[in-house]
């Protein structure tokens, strides 16, 4: 597998804030990344550099074996690249801006109108860009950055400030822009998103990365305790002594009682067979419980 | 070049659909030119005063008789033979003067109530009556010299209102819509991100800013176009002397040069509210002082020469010269040579200040 990107301790500062912080990562060829952090991490400013919009203090990039700045030509055609925000041209429709994009690479009007069907806006190829919602002006701008199949794909908070409908959706869409073979680089401050979608995330907070790895290492590496809940009031003072003996803590607020283990067996045998599943959850660690680790503190998007 | 075409498109598909920015480019200075041809033109069109003959004056009677078209422009005669009635009119208003001959004096009565007026039809008419005077002095005594007064007004050649009033509001039409257009497209487009994201696509500056130039020209010449069919319609009534074509290039140059305002102005500013509260305090004074709403020549002197600065004072008498003074195509050289050094140095400074986004 090929090394699609490759950062070695790039470092900028704007006045005091030291935005970037040493950050190094590689990226493999056809891997879908994330950079996960809370806002002002400096996910932003790092996948900037990254794309040759920012110049950094220090450090190397390298995309695709080319160095992204200064502006380099012969590599933009070979990367996409989705803002934050939306950067559309002004009272456009959807197709026009396609075609308006498509065309600045050389691409032709009826591959932008497949793209704009991949992302499923043909209904809306006639629409304002204004006129857009949230979920569909995000697909056409990530249609826009598609439109020359690149290799790369930057995506910079793609889902931010969608609904969950529209945010489910955007998942099945960049998964598959992923399984199509390309590079996908995306930053996010939602936790769930890095764990359903990237094969390997970055951990960033206050300008460095503190761990990469898939997100199923990262929650295994945490060796945290499983949390099992029940409606609370089912169960006597005595049962949840019983059930609780000596494999787990217990926290009852009211509503909900949660046993909190690392023998998640021993405690849902012994539920069930008071026959107290009644809204039972099980959830084992996630990113959140990755990030709390991390810097000891609430992850807090 | 295809994506300098395609950015064209964009820019100019844009624009057509900006009814704010269209009306305030073409509708909103055709505005003026009704509102100032109408104000301007009536007052200049005065009519013709209103006299009162009593009897037969002779001297206004041999005058009808050798040219009877000669004073219908300036007097209208009604006879009455009624003198208290013919007075009580000058008296209530209704008549500038009543005038009465009895044998060799010519008296006219007049009302001080409309001295502008009275002072018209008195001139004229103690005019013909010297007329008179000396035709009968060369009947009388051939041979005498005399003087002869004749009156050519030099100033302007008539120029009419409209005449001045159509380059100098096209004038600032097209610096309105260079400095804007060029202003706004900068600041939105760096504030909506576009501008980054077209310069992460393999495409020269040279592309936007182009595609930017050839849309400000195009709409600088649709500017012109309608500005001189709308002023050549009769109830205007514009007439081109013969080298208007010339103010072909004046116009594009102009606009060139505003756009390099624009630019400075776009360089400059963070958002599109400040960047068009910057191009109304650069616009406005010039338009003010560079005769585009007044002749210059009514101007006070401190502000004719305050003109000398205004890039758009150098736009306006381009365009007089060729449009409506008549002067050949050479005159408009030096005012377009202004133009193209301010432009050259305002747009090197614009380029040197010019940001992708704002960090």
């Amino acid at each position: 597998m090929s090394v699609s990107i490759r950062v070695t301790d790039v470092r900028k500062s704007y006045g005091d804030v030291r935005a970037v912080d040493g950050v190094s990562f590689e990226v493999n060829s056809g891997e879908f990344f994330g950079i996960l952090g809370p806002n002002g991490a400096g996910k932003t400013t790092t996948l900037e550099i990254v794309e040759g919009l920012r110049q950094s203090d220090t450090g190397g990039v390298e995309l695709l074996g080319e160095s992204p700045w200064p502006r380099n030509p012969k590599l933009l055609p070979r990367i996409g690249v989705q803002l934050q925000g939306t950067a559309f041209f002004e009272r456009l429709t959807a197709r026009e801006q396609l075609h308006t994009f498509g065309s600045l690479y050389g691409v032709g009007p009826k591959r932008a109108d497949e793209m704009l069907e991949l992302v499923g806006l043909t209904e809306k190829a006639g629409t304002r860009v204004e006129k857009l919602s949230g979920g569909q002006a995000q697909r056409l701008s990530i249609a826009c950055a598609l439109v020359h199949d690149p290799e790369l794909v930057f995506l910079d908070e793609p889902t931010a400030a969608l609904d969950p409908q529209a945010r489910r959706n955007l998942w099945d869409l960049l998964r598959a822009i992923n399984e199509t073979g390309r590079t996908v680089v995306l930053t996010t401050h939602y936790m769930d998103e890095a764990e359903l979608l990237c094969d390997r995330v970055a951990i960033m907070d206050h300008g460095k990365i503190l761990k990469i790895d898939t997100p199923a290492a990262l929650v295994r590496g945490l060796d945290a305790p499983t949390r099992i809940s029940v409606d609370s009031g089912n169960l006597s003072a005595a049962d949840v002594t019983r059930v609780a003996d000596g494999v787990a803590e217990v926290a009852d607020d009211g509503a909900i009682l949660t046993f909190t283990t690392r023998d998640p067996s021993t405690v849902l045998t012994a539920l069930a067979e008071a026959r107290v599943l009644n809204g039972l959850q099980v959830r084992g660690a996630t990113l959140e419980d990755v990030f709390l680790e991390l810097t000891g503190r609430e992850y807090r998007a | 070049m295809k994506s300098y075409l395609s950015l064209s498109r964009a820019m100019l598909i844009g624009l057509f659909r900006d009814k704010t920015t269209l009306f305030f480019t073409l509708l909103f200075p055709l505005m003026f030119l009704v509102i100032f041809g109408a104000i301007f033109g009536g007052g200049s069109d005065t009519k013709p005063g209103k006299v009162i003959e009593i009897g037969d004056v002779a001297v206004l009677d041999n005058m009808a008789k050798a040219d009877p078209d000669a004073l219908k422009d300036l007097l209208e005669i009604t006879k009455s033979s009624d003198e208290a009635d013919a007075k009580q009119q000058v008296a209530s208003g209704d008549a500038a003067a009543a005038i009465k001959q009895d044998g060799q004096t010519v008296t006219i009565y007049y009302s001080a109530a409309d001295r502008t007026q009275a002072g018209i039809v008195t001139g004229i008419l103690s005019g013909i009556v010297e007329n008179t005077n000396l035709e009968m002095l060369k009947a009388a005594a051939p041979g005498t010299p005399t003087i002869a007064v004749t009156t050519d007004q030099v100033e302007d050649k008539a120029l009419k209102p409209i005449q001045y009033l159509t380059p100098g509001l096209l004038g600032w039409a097209i610096s309105m819509s260079g400095v804007f257009g060029a202003a706004m497209t900068l600041v939105t487009w760096r504030q909506k991100k576009t501008l980054r994201r077209i310069r992460l696509a393999p495409v020269s500056v040279g592309a936007v800013v182009g595609a930017r130039v050839g849309n400000t020209l195009l709409l600088a010449l649709i500017q012109m176009t309608v500005f001189l069919l709308v002023a050549s319609l009769p109830f205007f009534g514009l007439t081109l002397t013969a080298f208007w074509w010339m103010a072909i290039p004046c116009v594009l140059i102009g606009a060139l040069a505003f756009l390099a305002i624009g630019l400075l102005v776009g360089a400059v500013s963070k958002t599109s509210e400040s960047a068009s509260g910057l191009a109304n305090l650069i616009i406005l004074p010039l338009a003010f002082t560079s005769g585009s709403f007044f002749p210059l020549s009514q101007m006070p002197d401190w502000m004719q020469k305050i003109s000398y600065v205004s890039p758009l004072r150098y736009l306006n008498e381009a365009m007089l010269d060729v449009m409506v003074r008549g002067e050949g195509p050479a005159a408009v050289l030096p005012n377009l040579g202004v133009l193209v050094v301010f432009g050259i140095v305002v747009g090197f400074i614009a380029t040197r200040l010019f940001r992708w986004d704002d960090v």
